[in-house]
């Protein structure tokens, strides 16, 4: 059997095989050394190599800065922040700065750089500790942006990232951390450009990313018993975005479900719209869905109503292929919308 | 005489860098320079003292007032005047214009305009060479305004934390842009003392005397070489001309008259030039051979810009990412 480990064990991999071979990764974020290791992301890789873990002070715009002076000074910084929102912080030096120094040396100076960006969702986390916030980054010229939603995508594409002579933007969503992939033993890179094909279907197809994508997983394999199939693409990179593998599957379905991780409204759902609105000739059918146009709440009774979740998706997609909803024969409602699994018992 | 030679080597520098920066301020109505120039008249001794002392390996960072930092470190005086003509020979293919003024064969490593952004930058040069083991001194330049953000303030303790080698400067002109500095900070607050409430080490000047910067800062560099630890440096100075552009804009009447005047005799170019001359190490007739040379190396600067080309549709795309997608 292959060997299966979680998307947090994953990372920690890619970081621990990538500082076996190269002595100028530097991870640096405010509790990389602490008894928690960033979610486990980090735990104890600094009893190999403290001469590559730095914990850092609560300074997120000054350490982003101090990052890019190791960035061009030959080393390779991977900054991490528990939860995204920290980050904006040092947005200043993320688009002012690290987007645009290779552009504006005139190609002299590049930022090999990569900012680890985790996404809460449940348990109460409320408006500041669950925006998924994609869509601003991947905005910026200059910045790349991925998204993996599994743990083997997530190795190889870390270690692609941390390779990458760019600025890259690493989204993790906090409810993939505990699941786990086959993930092989070795080092090895995924391209941090192109989407994938997980599902192969002809009646619609779904684009999604991130922790949206389980839910959509769910959804297709509940509509394969009733016959529905679905063709599933999971986004992976942001900016940029995998144009040919959305265009190629609509073209063959003339459906397409866009099911956003973050909000809809100029998020990266508008953006997939555009795209196969200006690339396809003939009429399709888009349609997107995302989380509510709001911040979302802490109490568990509002929250649950903000994401997509598996019977959303389904429901949308009968809707959009006119097939009759029958109730008793849709998916219950998952119980416990603020939790990604059982096990998980908080508190962030 | 010898012993006054460092001297006339501060002054020339001074001057040639005073002569550039007149030249801009002349040939700005041509329209030809199309960007927003801020220029360090008035200001120059402070990066020509302190760059004195520095090896070429040493770094430096700065803002937006810019010229005579990159000029002092070194930087290339063709490719600059391109720069700012918007030409592809310029240092940074005419992408960055005046604020963003990089040369990297002196190691000026950065200059932007967002207030106080090359300050951790600088630090985290300063770490990577720590981390390399190496003896560089990173020379962060900066103004008060900066001094306000909250970069100044985290930078300076993790300098502090780590025992870095940084020279920290900020050229106090008590200017940010129209904004007297009574306006934007406590009078109790005082730079100098900010850094060393934090664990920096500083002193402050009242004046931006060039021989007495170049001497201070010789002291002040030697150790942190030694002892590895960051420094700040405050050194009052003054603007002679607008924030940004060719003019004064003493009609504004936001700067009090006798301020300005006070500053104004304070002129360091004439000052060193005075002093050469009365100790009889230079004479008129030198002053004007030097002079003579320091106007022909501009000429042919902008003479090398206005042949240069513009760089052409091509350019558009080059270097948003060092590998393409």
């Amino acid at each position: 059997m292959k060997r299966e480990i979680s998307f947090s064990e994953s990372v920690k991999e890619a970081l621990e095989q990538t500082l076996s071979r190269d002595k100028s990764v530097i991870i640096m974020g405010l509790g990389v050394d602490d008894p928690k290791g960033i979610f486990g992301t980090t735990l104890n890789i600094h009893k190999k190599y403290n001469k590559n873990v730095y914990d850092l002070p609560t300074s997120e715009n000054s350490f982003t800065g101090f990052g890019l002076g190791l960035a061009i000074s030959n080393f390779k910084p991977v900054i991490v922040h528990q939860r995204v929102e920290f980050s904006l912080l040092s947005i200043e030096q993320i688009f002012n700065q690290i987007a645009k120094w290779n552009y504006m040396s005139g190609g002299k100076v590049n930022v090999p750089m990569v900012i680890r960006l985790i996404i809460g969702k449940g348990w109460g986390q409320g408006p500041q500790h669950s925006q998924s916030l994609e869509t601003i980054f991947a905005h910026i010229p200059g910045l790349k942006v991925v998204s993996p939603s599994n743990a083997n995508d997530a190795k190889g594409m870390l270690i692609a990232s941390i390779k990458d002579p760019d600025p890259v933007i690493f989204f993790e969503h906090r409810w993939l951390h505990s699941i786990k992939d086959q993930v092989p033993k070795k080092y090895y890179l995924t391209k941090i450009n192109k989407a994938k094909l997980l599902r192969k279907g002809r009646d619609i197809t779904i684009v999604s990313f991130s922790y949206a994508l389980i839910e959509c997983l769910r959804a297709v394999n509940f509509l394969k018993k009733l016959n529905i199939n679905c063709e599933l693409i999971d986004l992976r990179c942001l900016r940029p975005i995998d144009k040919k593998t959305i265009t190629n599957s609509v073209k063959k379905t003339g459906k397409v479900l866009i099911v956003d991780n973050g909000w809809t409204t100029n998020g990266v759902s508008a953006e997939i719209s555009s795209i196969i609105n200006e690339s396809i000739n003939k009429k399709i059918v888009i349609r997107r869905i995302g989380v509510y146009n709001v911040p979302i709440p802490s109490t568990p009774s509002l929250a649950k109503y903000c994401y997509p979740d598996d019977v959303n998706i389904i429901e949308n997609i009968c809707k959009i292929l006119n097939k009759k909803i029958i109730k008793k024969n849709m998916p219950k409602r998952r119980k416990n919308l603020d939790q990604p699994d059982s096990n998980f018992k908080g508190p962030f | 005489m010898k012993k006054f030679n460092y001297i006339k080597k501060l002054y020339y520098k001074i001057l040639r860098i005073r002569k550039i920066e007149l030249e801009i301020s002349k040939r700005y109505g041509e329209q030809k320079m199309r960007c927003p120039v801020h220029l360090s008249i008035g200001q120059e001794s402070i990066p020509v003292s302190i760059c004195e002392n520095l090896k070429k390996k040493d770094e430096i960072v700065t803002a937006h007032r810019s010229h005579a930092h990159y000029l002092a470190k070194g930087g290339n005086l063709k490719k600059m005047i391109a720069e700012l003509h918007g030409k592809v020979t310029g240092c940074a293919l005419g992408r960055g214009g005046s604020m963003h003024l990089i040369d990297n064969l002196v190691n000026v490593n950065a200059a932007v305009p967002i207030v106080g952004s090359t300050i951790p930058i600088g630090v985290g040069k300063a770490w990577a060479n720590k981390l390399k083991k190496n003896n560089n001194i990173v020379v962060i330049f900066f103004g008060d305004g900066a001094t306000e953000e909250g970069v100044f303030l985290e930078s300076l303790d993790f300098a502090a934390l780590h025992n870095l080698k940084v020279l920290f400067v900020c050229e106090n002109n008590k200017y940010s842009v129209y904004s007297r500095l009574n306006k934007r900070q406590n009078s109790n607050r005082k730079i100098y003392k900010i850094a060393n409430s934090i664990g920096v080490k500083s002193l402050k000047l009242n004046n931006h005397d060039l021989v007495n910067v170049y001497k201070k800062s010789e002291n002040i560099i030697n150790k942190i070489r030694k002892n590895n630890k960051p420094f700040l440096l405050e050194v009052d100075t003054y603007r002679s001309l607008e924030h940004c552009g060719p003019n004064d804009d003493d009609g504004l009447f936001y700067r009090p008259k006798k301020e300005i005047i006070n500053w104004k005799k304070n002129c360091q170019v004439e000052k060193y030039e005075n002093f050469l001359l009365k100790k009889k190490i230079l004479t008129k007739k030198i002053l004007l051979e030097i002079n003579k040379n320091i106007f022909k190396e501009i000429n042919n600067a902008f003479d090398f810009s206005y042949k240069s080309k513009f760089p052409g549709k091509e350019y558009i795309y080059k270097h948003v990412y060092k590998k393409e997608f």
